[in-house]
């Protein structure tokens, strides 16, 4: 449409058609986001709220506040990585011989890449990031993490990555090379669309702020341990994200380098991964997965000490073989960055490479299958709580263990042979991920929610919420399981055997129960935080606890402890209670704290618009924003005022509001 | 604002801000040495005084490694003591990781070529 | 203080809190080397992928040239020496700031910045020869890889430049502040970091490419 220079000059290859608006779907989708966004602003204007979350929220330093703005950010995600799975449900349940379905290739390839993308750089990771910024600092006795102001810039360098996926929906398109953005599929002369560019800045952009936030938690918790706190003393949880965040570390450079040198082959013209001029596709997918296989380490570390903490919370119990669960995590760390090869057994690697791989792999389970007795071990005689977080535990061991075997299946490599990029392979990672990290991170919410609101959840939703997602899943993917062992193949948008249909129909029932699951997981927030007088806990240890986060209020004021703790034992709080300790009350001294600043925001602000301006080639904003970038970040250095003292008068405040509800309970 | 960087710096060294700081004869020790590792490889190169290819390119890897050590012990300072051995840690677990990446991709990417290259068809089909 | 009431007999007479005025987890300080020391791990990193991918390509010449026809050792052997005598004014920074000498501090900070822009500047006028010889980034694989990962390690060096110069300007403002003084400590590290991949870049790359 623009075919004037000017125009071009301006908008770069963003015309009128760029918008979807001849796609009902999309057109639909489009309609509903903006009434949502327009009234969620019209409300937080008439109620004059802008001020209140620009400073109480998205500027704050405060690892709290970060840690519940990272979850929120991912349960909308879910959302919207739900919503392409029940399309993509709906399409598979009916696309049978006449029927094509209701969504065209094109728009489903994006859906099934959209999906992938989202549940794991948007979903899962900000989930698991939360959590651990929430109540890692807790754990370990410290006011906040060793760099607050990278920590406010890491969470929104995420969030400008997330609305790019978004903005993708309704200006131009997404990827359609799948969940890693595979070549040559997404090479420039086979997608010279936008959609591998929305892909490549989006993730660009928030896997620095993954990275940041990693260098972050791993000197957070090796330098502002409690007085007392050797690593051997160290909570589970802690350990599990100190080993999650060094893997971060070691493997979103890899990733970073890779989409780099995509971006150079569709920007400049570069031969990386070309099929010609001696480029090689595979060494892409060679990078992409030495990040890919320990990324799902990542994720389920801390997911694993999750479920230790709340095993041996629920069981009043010590955790069985405290150290070598901590062993166990170390040796997953290591295992896991050199297994990637079994993601490619089928690419022609000689018998030689695949045994190596193979073989690794399946040591993995070994210390993973450890963690699992440990967890047994420490229900065995323990006085079992069966309340919402430890449901999910014992859901997670039911359905993780079927996960890890069809996994040790796979890692065989003439198994692999015959059911790589199968819907077996799919049904595989499901089960570990759903049944591993996400039910991990609800038995996450449910138990640390009193910490951070000082109300518990509702139990009721909460036990609809559990069995939607327990039942929801094992009707969704056992079916998935047994056409992918019949051989069908993952990313199929058709098919012509009607035979199999009955499965693909199970399976959209399937998905469905999960849909309810996530609507109670929604309805339980609503109807705790309507009731939460009647659920309040005025403790700050509604679960009897046994590590430092259950030492403070509920909310914990901004400084976490008025007194820094010193640890004499692993279960730090459970010993202090069982020794009779005291809350000094009285002898506040001022707190030294860091200073909310705006520049996160603004710096990713800037980012989101490079990246934008670079996916539609509009070259002068892209200069324009860059320059932005590097003007901010260096002006940012001239700010020596970055801390401030909580007088102590105002702490004595604080501590005796704590001392009073505590007393009223 | 001053008040608070004195207590500021008393906090930073009271908690082993020991992070490794270098001495004069350190620098100059480096840096003597690594200008001899810098000159040794261009010399056997540029005047290809070996004339063994195989061993020239050992002699200079080997060299660089030499050199690298160098580096991180005179200009980095790296050494056990450094926030508690953290520093060293941490170099330690990276340079396993980085010769685990390098390593790891030449091998496979080695096998790939090797095995599905257009022009080693022919060969597998009389190994067949 | 801490350390006497952990060795204390605890179960005797516990002390479960630090009273005393205490410092210890302000956020602002004791992590910042540390942390920028792990940053400086992940860009190794990333400079391995780098490595690893100019590995596999070295010899993806697509009928292209090859690095015997296009690398010029000498021109090489000056951007070294330069970056190897630009580690040791910095280190004479560092010693100068340790006696809070600032002018001297300054005066190599700024010949070492100087160091840096001629290293970038051999560098461009390299780049600038291969491409006029139509040795460009985008003729063959090999060449890809030799021109990204040469040119992040020179992007790395522009970027150290530019803080030079930031910190010189702070330097002014503030003199040898505490703070200035870690900024410096971190931006040491980022220089020697900078020389040891340049280690393995003229190794690897020109030195094994040549003999190739």
């Amino acid at each position: 449409m623009f075919d004037s220079p000017i125009l071009k000059t301006i908008f770069g290859r963003l015309t009128f058609e760029s918008f979807p608006v001849h796609e009902p779907i999309l057109l639909g989708t489009f309609i509903v986001v903006v009434l949502l966004g327009a009234g969620i602003v019209a409300a937080v204007t008439r109620y004059r709220l802008w001020g209140w979350l620009w400073s109480e929220w998205f500027t704050s330093v405060d690892h709290k506040k970060i840690g519940i703005m990272y979850i929120m950010l991912g349960i909308v995600m879910l959302l919207r990585g739900f919503a392409d799975a029940l399309m993509m449900r709906a399409q598979q349940a009916m696309a049978f011989g006449a029927n094509e379905g209701y969504l065209p290739a094109h728009h489903y390839d994006q859906v099934f890449s959209a999906h992938g993308t989202i549940m794991i750089f948007f979903v899962a990771i900000p989930l698991v990031v939360g959590l651990i910024n929430y109540v890692m600092p807790l754990q370990i006795g410290a006011r906040d993490v060793a760099f607050p102001f990278l920590n406010n810039l890491s969470f929104w360098l995420t969030a400008a990555g997330a609305g790019l996926v978004m903005v993708s929906l309704f200006v131009g398109e997404f990827s359609r090379g799948g969940w890693l953005n595979y070549v040559p599929v997404t090479n420039l002369q086979n997608s010279p669309d936008t959609g591998p560019d929305y892909y490549l800045w989006a993730l660009q952009i928030a896997g620095v702020g993954t990275t940041l936030s990693a260098i972050n938690m791993v000197t957070t918790i090796i330098k502002m341990r409690a007085p007392g706190m050797t690593m051997m003393k160290m909570p589970v949880f802690c350990w599990t994200a100190l080993c999650s965040n060094v893997l971060a570390i070691a493997i979103f450079p890899v990733l970073t380098g890779a989409f780099a040198l995509l971006m150079l082959d569709r920007y400049i013209g570069t031969d990386f991964f070309t099929n010609d001029l001696g480029g090689n596709p595979m060494m892409y997918w060679n990078l992409v997965w030495i990040w890919g296989h320990p990324e799902v380490y990542v994720l389920v570390l801390p997911v694993f000490g999750i479920y230790s903490e709340v095993t041996s919370t629920f069981c009043g119990k010590r955790l069985f073989g405290y150290s070598s669960m901590v062993y166990a995590t170390v040796v997953i760390t290591i295992l896991s960055y050199l297994v990637w090869l079994h993601h490619f057994f089928t690419m022609g690697s000689g018998a030689s490479v695949n045994s190596f791989f193979g073989i690794a792999t399946m040591v993995i389970s070994i210390p993973t299958g450890a963690k699992i007795f440990n967890w047994l071990f420490t229900m065995y005689r323990g006085e079992i709580r069966f309340e919402l977080p430890m449901r999910w535990v014992v859901a997670f061991m039911l359905t993780f263990v079927v996960g890890g075997m069809t996994g040790v299946l796979l890692a065989v490599p003439p198994a692999d042979f015959v059911l790589h990029n199968s819907l077996f392979l799919v049904a595989h990672f499901h089960n570990v991920i759903i049944g591993g990290v996400v039910f991990g991170l609800f038995a996450g919410i449910d138990y640390w929610w009193p910490k951070a609101f000082g109300f518990k959840l509702d139990p009721f939703w909460g036990k609809l919420h559990f069995w939607g997602w327990v039942i929801g899943y094992w009707v969704a993917w056992t079916p998935i399981y047994i056409v992918g062992l019949m051989g069908t193949t993952r990313r199929v948008r058709h098919f012509d055997d009607p035979s199999l249909q009955i499965w693909f129909v199970i399976a959209a029932i399937g998905a469905v129960i999960i849909l309810f699951g996530i609507l109670a997981f929604v309805i339980q927030i609503a109807v705790s935080i309507i009731n939460r007088e009647k659920l309040r806990d005025t403790t700050g240890d509604p679960w009897n606890g046994r590590t430092l986060e259950w030492s403070t209020s509920s909310p914990p004021p901004a400084y976490n402890f008025a007194f820094t703790p010193v640890v004499h034992d692993l279960d730090a709080w459970y010993d202090m209670k069982s020794r009779g300790h005291a809350r000094p009350d009285g002898g506040f001294r001022p707190i030294h704290m860091p200073r909310n600043t705006g520049a996160g925001v603004i710096l990713s602000g800037i980012a989101a618009v490079l990246g934008f301006a670079m996916v539609w080639y509009i070259w002068w904003l892209a200069a324009l924003s860059f320059v932005a970038l590097v003007a901010v970040a260096i002006g940012h250095t001239f700010n020596y005022n970055r801390d401030y003292f909580i007088p102590s008068d105002e702490v004595a405040r604080c501590e005796r509001e704590h001392a009073l509800l505590a007393g009223a309970a | 604002m001053s008040a608070s960087e004195g207590t500021h710096d008393a906090a930073l060294h009271a908690h082993g801000d020991t992070h490794g700081h270098g001495s004069r004869r350190g620098y100059l020790m480096g840096f003597a040495l690594s200008v001899l590792l810098t000159a040794i490889p261009f010399w056997l190169v540029m005047s290809g005084v070996l004339s063994d290819v195989q061993t020239t390119a050992a002699l200079i890897i080997v060299l660089a490694f030499v050199q690298i050590l160098v580096h991180t012990v005179s200009f980095l300072h790296v050494n056990t003591r450094s926030e508690g051995g953290w520093t060293l840690m941490a170099y330690a677990f990276t340079a396993v990781l980085v010769l685990i990446v390098i390593s790891g991709s030449l091998w496979i990417m080695y096998h790939l070529n090797s095995n599905m290259m257009p022009m080693a068809a022919a060969e597998m089909g009389n190994g067949m | 203080m801490a350390s006497h009431a952990l060795n204390g007999d605890p179960a005797d007479n516990p002390t479960f809190y630090l009273v005393e005025a205490d410092e210890h987890d302000h956020s602002a300080g004791g992590g910042t080397l540390l942390g920028f020391w792990i940053y400086l791990m992940s860009d190794a990193l990333i400079f391995a992928s780098l490595f690893a991918v100019y590995g596999v390509m070295a010899t993806s010449y697509a009928g292209g040239p090859t690095p015997r026809e296009i690398f010029e050792l000498p021109l090489v052997a000056v951007n070294t020496a330069i970056l190897l005598v630009s580690s040791i004014t910095y280190g004479f920074s560092m010693l100068a700031m340790e006696e809070d000498r600032l002018g001297a501090t300054r005066l190599w900070l700024i010949v070492t910045a100087l160091l840096g822009l001629a290293f970038v500047g051999v560098e461009m006028y390299e780049f600038g020869n291969l491409i006029a010889e139509g040795a460009t980034p985008q003729r063959s694989g090999f060449l890809s890889a030799f021109f990204t990962l040469v040119a992040t390690h020179g992007l790395h060096v522009t970027i150290g430049v530019i803080w030079i110069g930031v910190m010189l300007v702070q330097l002014v403002q503030r003199g040898l502040h505490v703070e200035n003084k870690r900024r410096l400590q971190c931006l040491s590290m980022f220089w020697h970091f900078l020389d040891v991949v340049w280690i393995g870049v003229f190794t690897f790359v020109y030195l094994l490419g040549v003999l190739r």
